[in-house]
């Protein structure tokens, strides 16, 4: 597409829509959000990107194909479960711990790993199809 | 309202259905959508429609009553995104039958059949 | 503290998600899928041991209390199913790196398998009927990516019909779970079998166990909804075929025994009379379509249809010593019939054909693919003293203990059809002299890794009859549990995780 405003509030929108969804991301295990529509979030913020500029572009943006993305996320997210099981508890029981840095008390855990494996691996996963679909289409014109 | 629903849900099934009958793939593939999302109003007409505040219950206080329950939302928030990858595959996969064979006549695709 | 429950899903995922990093590397991911299933076979043979020996095993994730959270159990049926993956996985995996083609290696055929064989295991192992769902949904979206992998015009008008009758089946179970929570109030398998048992309408109750046996007979081929298998099994690479025709069609069976042994037992005489005769005719129409057939593995899938209809006739039996009979049967046929496919791939890679009237002399080109098929084929008629005349004693005796006489007949008429079947096979492919015009291949590198697991395999269908009468202690075990849920119920309910 060649719109001169939708690319200048694309490049605009991309970091506000990234914040945003880490936002969504880490106030998921307390209130509405979580990994799933952060990762919805950043994915359309890539697409509608994508959609003002072309597909390559966008994939600057990407550190690795986005099959890679998924395994990661995935990953991430089996990683997350095996932790308790070496405390001999169940499989993806929560594990929580205080981190003190600068002043400020975070309380890090596992559910935190796990989301943010959902989050990589709806990023990849959207982008997967986008890319499929767009390169077609970009091949036949 | 639940008999409402249970129109739409009646629509959607038999909408699904009178499309899957056809013989276009695109048509089969619209039909399987419409069929999935059949089945997902019916898990959330059937798990009770209630008019009640996000079972989300903040930090040190006790469960609150008049709370919706979130389980078919669960449910049915997991059958979209599963039917989401699952259409999306069926799709590409649609497009690539196209591609190699042809026509998108399902008749013409009995290869396989005898 | 029941890790070991969560292993069998959780080593798939780990190896799968490692292929795919190690996307461009397909010397890496052959050696860690490789790796995975070693271990896979491991710890389903620890897993089976332990079942054996402590009884149902449970495990709550992320340790919320049953009936709350998603519920992990091992009884011996699931325990022997796991444990059966673990050898066909193997064995699959030893034939791929002989057989498989580089492009498909190259486009993700080890990961989607590793992917499969997780939603396998996920299957066998959930107590959770709605996990159940998610877990067929993971194990049929890698088996269209495995059947459309390499695009072949077959493929995709196979994978056109497999991916539509399968998504109608799924649109089917959704359905029915909901209505299932709506009715009950609970997802987990042995709660709702204790406020099954003591519903308000135990009409609508019937209802949906007839809405279940639609959806699970879908997916594992019984009359009359079988019809999109035999179009679409002998579309794909023979490895692939291998593990469809052996293994996932089970895993609908499975899903059947499971929901009519636990669930929907309130009107018993009327469900599994249904299923008695839906099993009896499965059978019947199973091997006479395949009489028809000159298409190696076209036939072989006939014969899965026909295999169905002996399970679920067990389960229509439904007594202790029917079900040890079909968990018997089940592990056995799973062997065997991966085996007569993995043949089929054999004369393939010699002769490029799997039409039967265009194969043959493959007996006195090669006499030990020749026995190994004939062991395997034998085993699969219920020849004594391999692994399926055993099976097949078991379950026929089980009938006539009920009286079931016109089902028996049938099932024994259908032996013989299936040994006639089998013949033919063994006439037109290995007997008779190689027709004028084929073409024959040098079997080159590979054939090593294919004949290992077709030797495993039949070495498998002859230890299980020999040894049929320890095994068979373990399958009454299975069958004991399986027609008194109190145990399982009792284990899911009781777990307290972190002790």
């Amino acid at each position: 597409m060649n719109s001169l405003i939708l690319r200048t509030a694309s490049r605009f929108l991309l970091i506000l829509l990234f914040q945003f969804s880490i936002f969504l991301l880490l106030r998921g295990h307390n209130d509405p959000g979580g990994g799933f529509v952060g990762g919805l979030v950043l994915a359309a913020a890539l697409t509608l990107y994508a959609i003002a500029y072309d597909v390559r572009s966008m994939r600057r943006f990407l550190p690795c194909r986005a099959q890679t993305i998924i395994a990661w996320g995935l990953l991430a997210a089996a990683v997350s479960g095996v932790f308790s099981m070496f405390k001999g508890q169940p499989f993806m029981t929560g594990q929580w711990t205080h981190v003190y840095i600068f002043g400020v008390d975070l309380h890090l855990g596992t559910p935190l790993l796990f989301d943010i494996g959902v989050y990589l691996t709806v990023v990849g996963v959207v982008l997967i199809v986008i890319i499929s679909l767009a390169e077609e289409v970009e091949e036949d014109d | 309202m639940e008999a409402l629903l249970a129109i739409v849900i009646g629509v959607l099934y038999a909408s699904g259905v009178y499309m899957l009958m056809r013989r276009s793939i695109v048509k089969l593939i619209i039909g399987l959508a419409l069929l999935a999302h059949g089945a997902s109003l019916l898990v959330f007409t059937a798990a009770g429609l209630t008019r009640a505040v996000p079972p989300v219950i903040p930090y040190g206080e006790k469960a609150v009553t008049g709370v919706a329950d979130p389980l078919p939302q669960a449910l049915i928030l997991t059958a979209i995104v599963i039917s989401f990858g699952v259409q999306a595959f069926a799709m590409v996969l649609a497009y690539r039958a196209y591609q190699t064979v042809g026509t998108d006549d399902l008749d013409d695709m009995k290869a396989t059949d005898t | 503290m029941n890790s070991l429950i969560v292993l069998p899903i959780l080593l798939p995922l780990l190896v799968g998600a490692a292929c795919v990093v190690a996307w461009r590397y397909v010397a890496a991911q052959r050696i860690l899928t490789l790796a995975g299933s070693i271990v896979y076979l491991a710890v389903s043979v620890v897993l089976l041991e332990r079942v054996a020996s402590e009884g149902i095993q449970a495990v709550q994730k992320g340790d919320w209390i049953a009936p709350f959270g998603i519920t992990l159990v091992a009884d011996m049926f699931s325990a022997a199913m796991v444990a059966t993956t673990g050898v066909v996985t193997l064995v699959i995996v030893v034939y791929s790196l002989g057989s498989m083609d580089r492009p498909r290696e190259a486009w993700g055929y080890y990961p989607l398998f590793n992917i499969l064989i997780m939603g396998v295991s996920g299957a066998f192992l959930t107590g959770d009927i709605f996990n159940l769902f998610v877990w067929f949904e993971v194990l049929l979206i890698s088996s269209f990516v495995l059947l459309a992998l390499g695009g072949e015009r077959a493929q995709l008008e196979g994978a056109i019909k497999y991916v539509t009758l399968n998504l109608v089946a799924s649109a089917f179970f959704l359905a029915a779970v909901g209505i299932l929570y709506a009715m009950a109030g609970s997802l987990n398998m042995a709660d709702l079998s204790q406020r099954l048992g003591s519903a308000a309408d135990p009409g609508l109750v019937t209802t949906l166990a007839v809405l279940f046996l639609v959806a699970f007979g879908i997916k594992g081929a019984i009359f009359p909804l079988f019809f999109w298998l035999p179009a679409s099994y002998h579309t794909p690479p023979v490895a692939v075929s291998a593990i469809f025709g052996g293994l996932l069609t089970k895993v609908g069976v499975y899903a059947l025994i499971r929901v009519f042994t636990l669930l929907f037992l309130n009107n018993v005489d009327y469900t599994h009379t249904i299923i008695l005769w839906v099993g009896a005719i499965t059978m019947v129409t199973g091997v006479l379509g395949a009489v028809a057939q000159y298409e190696f593995r076209r036939l072989l899938s006939f014969h899965i249809v026909s295999q169905i209809g002996y399970m679920v006739m067990g389960l229509g039996f439904f007594t202790p010593l029917a079900m040890a009979g079909t968990v018997f049967f089940i592990v056995h046929n799973i062997f065997v019939k991966t085996n007569l496919f993995l043949v089929s791939g054999v004369s393939h890679r010699i002769h490029g054909t799997y039409d039967l009237k265009k194969l043959g002399g493959l007996y006195r080109a090669h006499p030990w693919v020749g026995m190994l098929f004939l062991l395997s084929a034998l085993s699969l008629a219920g020849v004594p003293p391999l692994s399926g005349f055993f099976g097949k004693l078991v379950l026929v005796k089980a009938g006539l203990g009920i009286e079931q006489f016109v089902v028996v007949a049938a099932a024994l008429g259908v032996s013989l059809l299936t040994l006639f079947s089998m013949t033919k096979i063994w006439a037109e492919a290995f007997w008779k002299p190689l027709p004028e015009g084929t073409e024959t291949h040098a079997p080159g590198a590979g054939m090593g890794p294919m004949l290992g697991g077709i030797v495993t395999l039949a070495v498998l269908a002859v230890v299980m009859g020999v040894a049929a009468g320890p095994l068979f202690v373990l399958a009454q075990q299975a069958g004991e549990q399986l027609t008194n849920p109190a145990p399982y119920i009792e284990a899911v309910l009781r777990v307290r995780g972190g002790s």
